[in-house]
């Protein structure tokens, strides 16, 4: 119970603290009518060169970066290629370079960036596609390779009727649970210093998977993940940049995923082989 | 392959430490003498390889560090390029490098031991 | 890893090693990762010369003055005040690298709440970095002392 006070006592002096940066940046705000967006186009397939098109956009107080490109696109030039959906945070559609670092662009305000000058570039370490937006294959590839789904041989998934339904304690839940609330956005994949490079090398975001599958005690594939993982590009080539943790826009914290996987792998923590059991349908 | 990449690591991480270690005593030796330029004397350092507890000390710097040094190395030189002839070339050359400064440093501390 | 060669081969829109020499736009634990790297490498060269350099005492006395002789020039005190700054860095912070990697100083994961900071990249783990760049400055004022001051 005093955890829960302490806790929410923080919240509301961190929200505080957050509130008077806002007043503080008020004038910053309202002071600042217009901006330039700087978008990069270039079409891949037609082997373009790349430019940079500048566009004068009005400012209204709570808008996104997404919001601007919508209104270029919407008013100033149409054929601006941009991948959206949901412009809240959870679709991780909008990913792109924002002043050279991977931000979302729907969960990026104007007021929050420095500046009359907005730089938008497609995300790096995807290959490019047209104007903001990137291929995905890769990326998609790599989350596959850490078999991203729950294996258990005990679960009967053939008799409907006979529904599976394993047991699990709130601290079960919590040892996973925040690294099963990555959007897929590809942010730290495109901050990671080693992905810059290394083709080979999973990234942050499938790593930090094989570490959520690795953690929940209704899957029975951990040595399989372990052993995916301990490669020449596996695991070892991160080395802790905490880039990925620092751009991650849903708290996903990849880093943290990272490096308890691989205090499994050296023996820091135990290798728990604890699995869920199941509940009696009867 | 003859290893996992975490036991090479777990390598990495112990010879780090332990050349740590070594290389601490070695600096507390020669801080040990009553000038840091008399340290380096030609006759003391002569003499300090005739003391085989401290040859032995600088051998295992000279092994320990050569482990660590050339491995970091592969590690930043794997992640440069992703092909067969490369890691390969990587790991041979490792291999060489680490045994031919093991090699060349041994050399010197065992006939530094015999000069009179 | 099962990843097809056409995935593996295309490096399309990597940022190389310029993705690495640009630690400032993420904080404190990229420089860490940069600083590392950089004396790592500049270490391996310092062992390499260090072991050629002791060779010259097999040459003969002559021999080793004229190497010893490079060192203490203005500039080869500056070139080992480097070296004793680079290897304090790279100790200290690689006990610390030693802990993170395992997942020690990092904290517990749990459930994140706005504004979604990751509990990874906390000061307990971050001041290693601070400590290390702190002792790397004092090891390499020492060294000045005991170098330039002749003794």
């Amino acid at each position: 119970m005093n955890q829960i006070i302490k806790k929410i006592r923080m919240l509301e002096k961190k929200n505080n603290q957050k509130d008077m940066t806002k007043i503080n940046n008020t004038k910053a705000e309202t002071s600042r009518q217009m901006v330039v967006l700087n978008v990069y186009r270039a079409n891949t397939h037609r082997n373009d060169l790349p430019r940079v098109e500048k566009f004068q956009i009005p400012v209204q107080r709570w808008m996104t970066v997404l919001d601007a490109l919508l209104f270029a696109k919407s008013y100033l030039d149409s054929s601006i290629a941009i991948r959206y959906s949901c412009r809240m945070a959870s679709c991780g559609s909008c990913g792109m370079k924002i002043n050279g670092v991977p931000k979302l662009a729907c969960y990026t305000k104007i007021s929050e960036l420095q500046g009359n000058t907005i730089t938008c570039e497609p995300l790096s370490n995807f290959p490019h596609i047209r104007d903001l937006v990137t291929d995905f294959s890769q990326f998609f590839e790599h989350h596959k390779e850490m078999a991203p789904f729950i294996h258990n041989n005990n679960a009967d998934i053939k008799d409907e009727n006979k529904l599976s339904e394993f047991k699990q304690t709130p601290q079960d839940v919590d040892n996973y649970l925040q690294f099963s609330y990555c959007i897929k956005c590809g942010l730290c994949y495109s901050a990671c210093p080693t992905v810059a490079t290394d083709t080979k090398f999973p990234g942050p975001q499938a790593l930090s998977q094989a570490y959520r599958y690795y953690a929940d005690t209704r899957d029975d594939l951990s040595n399989r993940r372990l052993n995916a993982v301990d490669g020449k590009h596996g695991i070892w080539r991160c080395h802790f940049a905490g880039s990925c943790s620092k751009v991650c826009p849903k708290g996903v914290d990849p880093a943290l995923g990272i490096q308890l996987l691989r205090g499994h792998i050296m023996g820091y923590s135990r290798n728990e082989n604890k699995i869920a059991k199941l509940r009696d349908p009867t | 392959m003859m290893f996992k990449e975490s036991q090479i690591m777990k390598i990495h991480y112990t010879t780090g430490l332990a050349a740590l270690f070594v290389v601490a005593v070695h600096i507390i030796v020669r801080l040990m003498t009553p000038s840091f330029s008399l340290s380096l004397l030609y006759e003391n350092v002569i003499n300090n390889y005739h003391n085989i507890p401290y040859s032995i000390l600088l051998e295992s710097i000279l092994i320990l560090i050569a482990i660590h040094g050339f491995n970091g190395l592969r590690i930043i030189l794997l992640e440069l390029r992703q092909n067969k002839p490369w890691e390969d070339g990587i790991t041979i050359f490792t291999i060489a490098a680490t045994i031919s400064i093991i090699a060349y440093g041994t050399r010197t501390i065992l006939v530094a031991n015999w000069l009179g | 890893m099962k990843i097809s060669n056409e995935w593996v081969n295309n490096r399309e829109n990597r940022e190389g090693i310029k993705g690495w020499l640009n630690p400032s736009r993420y904080g404190w634990e990229r420089i860490s990762y940069w600083f590392q790297r950089l004396t790592g490498v500049f270490l391996l060269v310092y062992f390499i010369g260090h072991v050629y350099e002791t060779s010259s005492l097999l040459r003969g006395e002559n021999a080793w003055n004229a190497m010893l002789e490079i060192t203490q020039t203005p500039g080869g005190h500056i070139f080992l005040i480097l070296v004793i700054g680079t290897s304090t860095f790279h100790s200290t912070n690689g006990i610390r690298l030693i802990f993170t990697h395992g997942g020690k100083g990092l904290g517990n994961p749990g459930r994140p709440d706005y504004p979604y900071d990751a509990i990874s990249l906390n000061y307990r783990q971050r001041s290693g970095i601070w400590v290390a760049l702190i002792l790397a400055a004092i090891a390499m004022l020492y060294g000045s002392a005991v170098l330039f001051s002749g003794k």
